[in-house]
């Protein structure tokens, strides 16, 4: 369980440029809920993602995981237990090293990275194994350097790597915005096989209503700072997107966007 | 002729040392580290001292490359825990080392002519016949550089190597791996000064003295050996990067050379430097240029 308990964050404090985003922002999030989250542009979706995973700091509240408080963990010790997949496809890969070297580096996530050979021979199976389920070709590159696949090869690459190892939550940070429909539809069918798969406590930050609609089992609308819409459980199942496209256009419309 | 030749490639191999270090700063750490001006001759001043008071000139070795790899800590502390630009905290370090280097070697000159070295003792004088004497230094050199280029490559097939190599290329990787970022940068300038430091140590040993100028420009010359290497190398998969780096070292020295046999002074030495790394530069970038048009 994710609890983020009365979140305030200031931008640009002390300046005339101050902006209030949260103000008093809770959140609760269950064990294997995934939790599609949509809004306009400056809504907080990605600051919310960022005050958890530690990438920016928050000015109050406090942020608790199973009961721990992890307010003042440092980023990388949060990510430990968290995958966390960027819109950018080159941010969750490492381009001049091989595929290969990329998976034995996400499976070596969790362990100490010591003198031990960096790739150990008797995964390359499973690792091609896991490749081949991306069902792209990718199982027979290799030794091919990441750098040299398209955008949405990396970020099935990216999906994979970020759940390669045990974790907890999977943070999706419109991973699908930089890709072409078809490959979008792709990945999007992927993270959901591997969210119920190793059931994923999963949030997912999207631009797409019909993703946010069809994907996940929980429905957050975002606009100011402040959740404007949140259906679960039988209302989310049965949730249309004409449903909440107009209460999108007006806030959009409030927004000048 | 042979002499000439013999040269460049003492020197070549002595700096392809210095650029392996270079190499993981530049190249794989994307980190402009300024602070190899302080840390080479600080391999220097280090042996200087220490064989003029009797230790065992191998041990040197050993005691530069870790006081390179303390330097490199310290560049690494200044960036990551201060939070100073890259550029910058390489500046302050090597500011810094021209002083210490001054205090470890108690003055601006000092000769270790007469002292043995790991180029000139009672061993080799016994065990190397005479006809063999002209190419000891080099043997020697070449026998360090490959053991120390075949180091490196190991080291950067392991996990802690894959790190590395990481972290240059996406930090934000590292990140998610749960790692912190700051820690592999720290690691990655040790490693890479401890190197420079080991060939400030050997250049001292072979030239006989400690310099306190002996460090300018070093960066300069790690930077065109790694460039030189690296863009003529680039069609050749099977070089791995640390050999053309080690070959562009010796390449460089030889363009130097040969600046000066056209007659150029070599108190002009600092100006070809400087001037061939420009060259250097604007090819490549010309090349890049090139590469991107036709695509």
């Amino acid at each position: 369980m994710l609890e983020l308990r009365n979140i305030n964050k200031y931008y640009n404090p002390g300046t005339i440029n101050e902006m209030c985003l949260f103000r008093d922002f809770n959140l609760t999030i269950l064990d294997q809920e995934f939790v599609s989250v949509v809004g306009s542009n400056g809504s907080g979706k990605t600051s919310m993602l960022n005050i958890i995973c530690g990438s920016i700091p928050t000015d109050q509240g406090s942020i608790i995981v199973n009961q721990t408080d992890i307010t003042t963990m440092s980023e990388f010790k949060r990510l430990r237990k968290i995958g966390r997949v960027y819109q950018n496809p080159a941010m969750g890969t490492c381009p001049s090293m091989t595929i290969l070297e990329n998976m034995s580096l996400a499976d070596n996530k969790g362990q100490s990275f010591n003198l031990r050979w960096g790739t150990n021979k008797k995964r390359i199976e499973r690792y091609k194994e896991s490749l081949k389920s991306l069902n792209l070709g990718l199982e027979d590159k290799l030794d091919v350097t990441v750098g040299a696949l398209s955008g949405g090869q990396r970020q099935a690459m990216a999906l994979l790597m970020a759940t390669m190892t045990p974790i907890e939550f999977l943070i999706l940070d419109e991973h699908t915005a930089a890709l072409d429909p078809k490959t979008a539809e792709l990945i999007m069918e992927l993270t959901d096989r591997i969210v119920k798969e190793k059931k994923l406590t999963t949030i997912m930050v999207t631009h797409n209503l019909r993703y946010a609609v069809e994907y996940g089992n929980r429905l957050l609308m975002m606009h100011q700072g402040n959740v404007v819409i949140d259906q679960a459980g039988n209302n989310k199942r049965t949730l249309k997107i004409e449903d909440i496209l107009d209460k999108f256009n007006e806030i959009s419309i409030e927004c000048g966007n | 002729m042979l002499t000439i030749l013999l040269g460049i490639l003492e020197e070549g191999l002595v700096y392809g040392i210095m650029a392996l270090g270079v190499y993981i700063t530049y190249k794989i750490l994307d980190f402009p580290d300024l602070s190899v001006d302080g840390t080479f001759p600080l391999g220097g001043a280090v042996t200087a001292i220490l064989i003029v008071s009797g230790v065992n000139p191998v041990l040197t070795l050993v005691i530069s490359f870790f006081a390179g790899a303390v330097a490199g800590v310290i560049t690494g502390l200044i960036h990551v825990k201060l939070k100073v630009r890259d550029l910058l905290s390489g500046i302050i370090m090597m500011t810094a080392l021209y002083s210490i280097n001054l205090r470890i070697a108690g003055r601006a000159n000092l000769s270790i002519f007469s002292k043995e070295s790991i180029f000139e003792n009672f061993v080799w004088d016994k065990l190397i016949p005479d006809f063999f004497s002209p190419y000891l230094v080099v043997s020697l050199l070449f026998f360090i550089i490959v053991i120390m280029k075949l180091l490196l490559d190991l080291y950067l097939k392991t996990r802690s190597g894959y790190l590395l190599r990481a972290v240059g290329d996406n930090e934000a990787l590292v990140t998610s791996l749960a790692k912190d970022k700051g820690t592999v940068k720290i690691l990655g300038l040790a490693i890479a000064n401890a190197l420079v430091a080991l060939a400030g140590s050997i250049y001292a040993q072979m030239s006989g003295f400690f310099e306190i100028s002996l460090g300018t420009g070093t960066i300069v010359i790690g930077l065109a050996s790694v460039i030189i290497g690296t863009n003529i190398f680039k069609r050749f998969t099977y070089f791995k990067a640390t050999t053309a780096v080690i070959i562009g070292a010796i390449l460089y020295k030889a363009c130097v050379s040969f600046a000066i046999s056209l007659g150029m002074e070599a108190s002009d030495l600092k100006l070809i430097t400087a001037t061939l790394f420009l060259v250097i530069l604007i090819v490549s970038n010309e090349r890049k240029r090139r590469v991107k048009g036709n695509a």
